[in-house]
């Protein structure tokens, strides 16, 4: 991927809602033509950034700058950003047509012209022919659509999405995801997506920016947010992570040793420790599907450990095993795929684990 | 015979108790005789010709109207301030200001209105009709403004910005979104304002002058019993005027709730 031109710029943003500090020290920058995400649990700043970017919020210092251009003086209505409300913010009292074509009210171009983009941003959304329809009439996903369609037809840079799934039950969710991404890619304009559900941000997302209390902790593309988070808490709000408890023995070469309970002593190399650790007493973390429980007869192709069945909870193509490993109290998580033919084990079964130090990440 | 239990001869008893005196102006406006008693004597509209051919009760009903459009548009406007800045934004001493103004909905009537009267008189204002829309603005507003709240308060403010998103200016916003959202609490609001301010008596006793008022007119005939039939034939004009006006109201208000889809959760019938 060729690396694009900044769409927006955050230059150390501050919110404060009187003593409360709702933004604190935000910079980063989101591409243009990128799916940007912000992630974060609720209270987060999230929507507070979002809202910033489309003109709700002002802030308190630092710019926000959107193509190249200072937004502090320019008003919402006056921006190139459209948004799509959680709540979706249909005109209850318009009709589709009317919502979809209520951003072209100050266009100036003749009327079957504007008819014709509605038509099309129907179409583009999957709703060709709803035009007349009473917007209360619609559905969850139906009004969504419309959202989408109304916001995009002014053909803004950016588009802001505020949780815009989150009231969509989960079939629905996922089918309006793939929906979202094909959509993004079509037209070609940033999305800026604020969400609280971390698969939702992984499937959909070119970058996401994890928050918490109001910083930004960690801004990468999902892969490298799954796989290297530089803290305990990134790791511990994306997906499933195990922590063992480790020391670090000493650095050299860009490798460092580590002895971890459970694990032993071994190397790791220097790009595994994200959160520049710089010794004593760590923790390192593995996602549930880097270790692998073996059968008779299989061979670990790295390392091997051993440990004792503690739970099993079966989910038909998965089964998620808490193993205790030997010498550690608490269990570690461990996902299997089920494979025809091979027996989900019991609870109380010694088994052998295979185990690789480079999918650990090493946390302070 | 079924047993009736006893809360259900209550609820009878109450309907009797609200309705049967309401029942009773009709039936002796139509009667042929000045005496207010059974048995009825015959039916004539006598009563109606000479209600319409009372000058001062034209010049009563004229004013009690001028007042209370006068004031239901003003309470209603006012309301729409307040309940807006209510519902929408956070300002020190909110809470306070906004009881000072719902205060007059639980004064008695008769404080506010000796008081007005006591300032309006020291400041040098002759008493008029204006003077009573002054009064009746005030006791107004809060029902105003409590009703719009709820009209205000149950719309997503998330409208507004997006309609404020997609170019519209704050006002065109108010004027395209707000407003038609609201209508039904406007409208709900001008209506009850409008029967507080036709059928109050005190601040109208105090404040009109020598204007009279309908129901100041009302109660000064009420001494005459030669003209209580006719205060009977006005009586069932104004109970006819109620009913069609709370059909309006309730029309407006059905229709608003099928054009938003919102549910229906009571209204006035």
């Amino acid at each position: 991927m060729t690396t694009r031109p900044t769409m927006i710029e955050f230059r150390d943003v501050h919110k404060y809602y009187g003593d409360y500090h709702a933004l604190r020290g935000i910079t980063a920058q989101i591409r243009a033509g990128e799916f940007f995400s912000l992630l974060g649990p609720s209270g987060c700043g999230k929507t507070t950034l979002l809202r910033t970017i489309a003109g709700f919020e002002d802030i308190s210092s630092g710019a926000v700058l959107i193509d190249g251009k200072d937004m502090s003086r320019v008003p919402a209505n006056k921006r190139p950003t459209n948004m799509v409300f959680q709540s979706y913010a249909i005109f209850p009292h318009l009709s589709v047509q009317q919502n979809v074509a209520f951003g072209l009210r100050r266009d100036t171009r003749p009327q079957a012209e504007k008819d014709k983009m509605v038509a099309e941003a129907l179409e583009m959304v999957g709703l060709k022919g709803y035009g007349a329809r009473a917007a209360h009439a619609l559905s969850g996903g139906q009004r969504q659509r419309v959202a989408l369609a109304r916001a995009l037809i002014l053909k803004p840079k950016v588009l802001l999405l505020d949780e815009p799934l989150s009231a969509l039950d989960k079939k629905m969710r996922e089918q309006m995801q793939v929906e979202l991404i094909k959509l993004q890619r079509q037209v070609g304009i940033t999305f800026v997506l604020v969400t609280h559900d971390q698969e939702e941000a992984l499937v959909m997302s070119d970058r996401i920016a994890v928050m918490f209390e109001g910083e930004i902790a960690q801004l990468a593309d999902p892969e490298t947010l799954y796989r290297r988070p530089n803290s305990r808490r990134v790791a511990d709000f994306i997906g499933v992570m195990n922590f063992l408890p480790a020391k670090v023995l000493g650095e050299a070469g860009g490798h460092i040793q580590v002895e971890a309970a459970g694990l032993g002593a071994f190397d790791i190399e220097a790009q595994q420790a994200p959160g520049a650790v710089t010794g004593g007493e760590a923790s390192v973390g593995f996602r549930p599907e880097t270790l692998t429980i073996l059968y008779e007869g299989q061979t670990a192709q790295d390392r091997e450990t051993a440990g004792t069945i503690d739970e099993v909870v079966y989910y038909g193509d998965m089964t998620y095993y808490d193993v205790k490993l030997d010498g550690v109290a608490a269990p570690v998580r461990i996902s299997m795929r089920n494979v025809f033919g091979r027996p989900v084990l019991d609870v109380g079964t010694r088994t052998r684990v295979a185990w690789s130090p480079g999918a650990l990440v090493l946390f302070r | 015979m079924m047993k009736l239990p006893p809360l259900r001869i209550y609820a009878l008893a109450y309907l009797v108790f609200l309705y049967a005196p309401i029942v009773l102006l009709p039936i002796f406006a139509f009667n042929d005789g000045t005496i207010i008693a059974f048995p009825l004597k015959g039916f004539t509209t006598e009563w109606f010709a000479q209600m319409l051919a009372n000058d001062t009760l034209g010049r009563a009903l004229k004013n009690s109207l001028i007042i209370a459009v006068s004031s239901a548009v003003m309470a209603t406007c006012f309301g729409i301030f307040a309940a807006r800045a209510a519902s929408r934004f956070n300002f020190p001493g909110k809470g306070g200001i906004i009881g000072l103004i719902m205060l007059p909905l639980v004064l008695p009537e008769i404080i506010v209105a000796v008081s007005l009267l006591v300032v309006l008189l020291g400041m040098g204002v002759t008493l008029s009709i204006f003077t009573v829309m002054l009064g009746h603005i005030l006791i107004c507003t809060p029902y105003a403004i409590a009703i719009l709240n709820t009209a205000f308060n149950s719309l997503d403010r998330s409208l507004e910005e997006a309609a404020y998103d997609l170019g519209e200016t704050k006002w065109s916003t108010f004027r395209l979104i707000t407003l038609p959202l609201v209508m039904p609490g406007l409208i709900s609001s001008f209506l009850i304002s409008f029967t507080i301010s036709l059928d109050e008596f005190i601040i109208a006793f105090f404040l009109a002058g020598n204007e009279p008022t309908l129901p100041t007119y009302i109660f000064s005939q009420l001494r005459f019993p030669k003209q209580i039939p006719m205060i009977m034939a006005l009586g069932t004009c104004l109970v006819l005027a109620s009913i069609v006006l709370l059909t309006i109201a309730e029309y407006f208000r059905r229709r608003g709730i099928a054009r938003t889809g919102g549910k229906d959760t009571g209204g006035f019938l």
